[in-house]
């Protein structure tokens, strides 16, 4: 009983928390509501005894959501409304209708058709936090090693954009030169 | 599920309630005392026998204080912040195991809301959500300082995230275990893990500092700089909500370090259980020791510290802890 009344409570909550993030022309409404929706979210993984996947997903989610709350404060005013730009409401409605239907029948087909069978059983004796460890290091490395590599571009990329004088090489140029552009990033800092 | 498993889980939830918001007024006590004493002055004296009574006398104000809103603030979330700081504080304190398990009436009593296996990540993620209090705070507030504080606090918690996370990594290879009671219950046997992770017990301890907010890296609510940051506008209980918050984290944060570094609650005699007592009473002690001692750092200096010298030594320490373990 307990299970049921905290599966719908949390729907509940979940599916009204997006709801603001989606409808709102506050900045702040909408991060706030994405956050906590993001957060209720963690309670479906507990109910479902998948305590690790709940516990990162509350991790990882405050910390993502904290790096927009970030880049909101640049942007805008947060304490004001944001005024949208009003495209075509028959294509927006059209197109989330369309995505609406094809997730809900991406997820329905499997079990309509009663093909849905787990090709990793789990494990006897080994705990929630061993059994995702076991899949990812076995079944889902490649994928897992892509996305590791992707984040290692990605961060290179990030520091390279962001840094000074990533144009010019240390390594290419003479000692002298090297110790120009020394001396003068130190007048610079100092 | 039971009826005995219920009544004792909603037990145990009022109790430690109780406690720890009593705690929290109790702890704003202790810690004008310590920073008298240790700046020569007296703190405290006029209300009661030394000064005991100005906790109660801080709560009749606080309580009946007028909640006063201004004018530009966005107002829902304005209202919600402190409440999100000091729920959850308290929500990460269901997976700590406070005493070792004892026995009254017959019946036996684990003083821990939910021994659920992946304890410290749960405790460290919810206690980081706190942060949302600050940042959300300032950032309805519609005040500039208001708006610095929540920008500091956002890099803080992107940041220190970090340095928790991996220093906490190596202690918890050694163990196999996220449960805080695997980890009391490895060190029965192989003694405290803070001899062989001192680096991790360090940083962690540091990275501690951060996550409450606490004087060398208090820059969310930095009085000389920025007024009182998130707190500017707020007034009465909802200030007050934050310093319970507050408080009530710098408590169950002086609770996971003695338990992951420092043998925990050993073997859960009596004498086991007051040890824990101690070692939590002389974490809280330190954080106040260091608020008296030390001056606070420049945010950029905080930002240098965290991604130059932590995160590099974390990193270095797993690698290592690895290394030792493979071979």
């Amino acid at each position: 009983m307990f299970e049921a009344v905290a599966f719908y409570l949390f729907a509940f909550l979940t599916i009204a928390m997006f709801y603001i993030t989606v409808t709102t022309s506050q900045a702040l409404y909408a991060l706030t509501a994405l956050a906590a929706g993001m957060i209720f979210i963690s309670a479906f993984f507990f109910i479902l005894g998948a305590d690790f996947l709940g516990a990162v997903q509350i991790i990882v989610y405050t910390g993502a959501v904290m790096a927009l709350y970030a880049f909101g404060m640049m942007f805008f005013d947060t304490t004001r409304e944001v005024k949208e730009k009003q495209g075509n409401k028959f294509i927006v409605v059209g197109l989330a209708t369309l995505a609406a239907v094809m997730v809900v029948a991406i997820f329905v087909a499997p079990i309509v058709s009663t093909n849905m069978t787990a090709f990793y059983p789990m494990v006897e004796g080994a705990g929630n936090t061993q059994e995702v460890g076991l899949v990812l290091f076995t079944k889902y490395l490649i994928p897992f090693e892509v996305a590791a590599v992707m984040l290692l571009v990605a961060m290179v990329a990030g520091i390279v954009l962001a840094g000074k004088k990533m144009d010019l090489s240390l390594t290419l140029m003479s000692a002298e030169q090297a110790k120009d552009i020394d001396d003068k990033d130190k007048k610079v800092l100092s | 599920m039971d009826n005995a498993y219920l009544i004792e889980t909603v037990i145990k939830v009022v109790v430690i309630l109780l406690i720890f918001s009593a705690l929290a007024g109790i702890g704003t006590y202790f810690e004008r005392k310590v920073l008298a004493f240790m700046q020569r002055r007296l703190g405290p004296m006029n209300v009661g026998p030394f000064g005991l009574l100005q906790v109660g006398a801080d709560g009749i104000k606080l309580f009946t204080k007028e909640d006063i809103i201004p004018t530009n603030v966005v107002a829902p979330i304005f209202k919600i912040a402190p409440v999100i700081t000091a729920a959850t504080a308290f929500m990460a304190a269901a997976a700590i195991p406070f005493l070792p398990a004892f026995t009254v009436f017959g019946y036996e009593v684990h003083p821990i809301v939910a021994d659920i296996n992946i304890g410290i990540l749960y405790v460290l993620g919810v206690m980081a959500v706190g942060l949302f209090g600050p940042l959300l705070g300032g950032m309805a507030s519609a005040n500039k300082f208001s708006l610095l504080s929540a920008a500091r606090a956002a890099a803080v918690f992107i940041s220190y995230e970090v340095v928790t996370g991996l220093s906490i990594l190596a202690p918890i290879m050694m163990v196999g275990s996220l449960s805080l009671i695997d980890f009391n219950n490895y060190q029965i046997e192989n003694g405290w893990i803070v001899w062989s992770q001192p680096v991790a017990f360090i940083l962690f301890w540091i990275a501690a500092f951060a996550e409450t907010g606490r004087t060398p890296f208090h820059l969310i609510a930095n009085d000389h700089e920025i007024i009182d940051g998130f707190g500017t506008e707020y007034s009465g209980m909802r200030w007050g909500l934050f310093f319970i918050g507050e408080y009530a984290n710098m408590f169950f944060i002086s609770f996971v370090i003695p338990i992951i570094f420092l043998g925990g609650f050993g073997d859960g005699s009596v004498l086991g259980a007051l040890a824990l007592l101690g070692k939590m009473a002389f974490f809280f002690f330190f954080f106040l020791w260091t608020r008296a001692a030390w001056p606070d750092v420049r945010p950029d200096q905080l930002m240098w510290l965290c991604w130059k010298v932590l995160m590099p030594v974390a990193v270095i320490n797993v690698v290592i802890t690895g290394f030792v373990m493979m071979f």
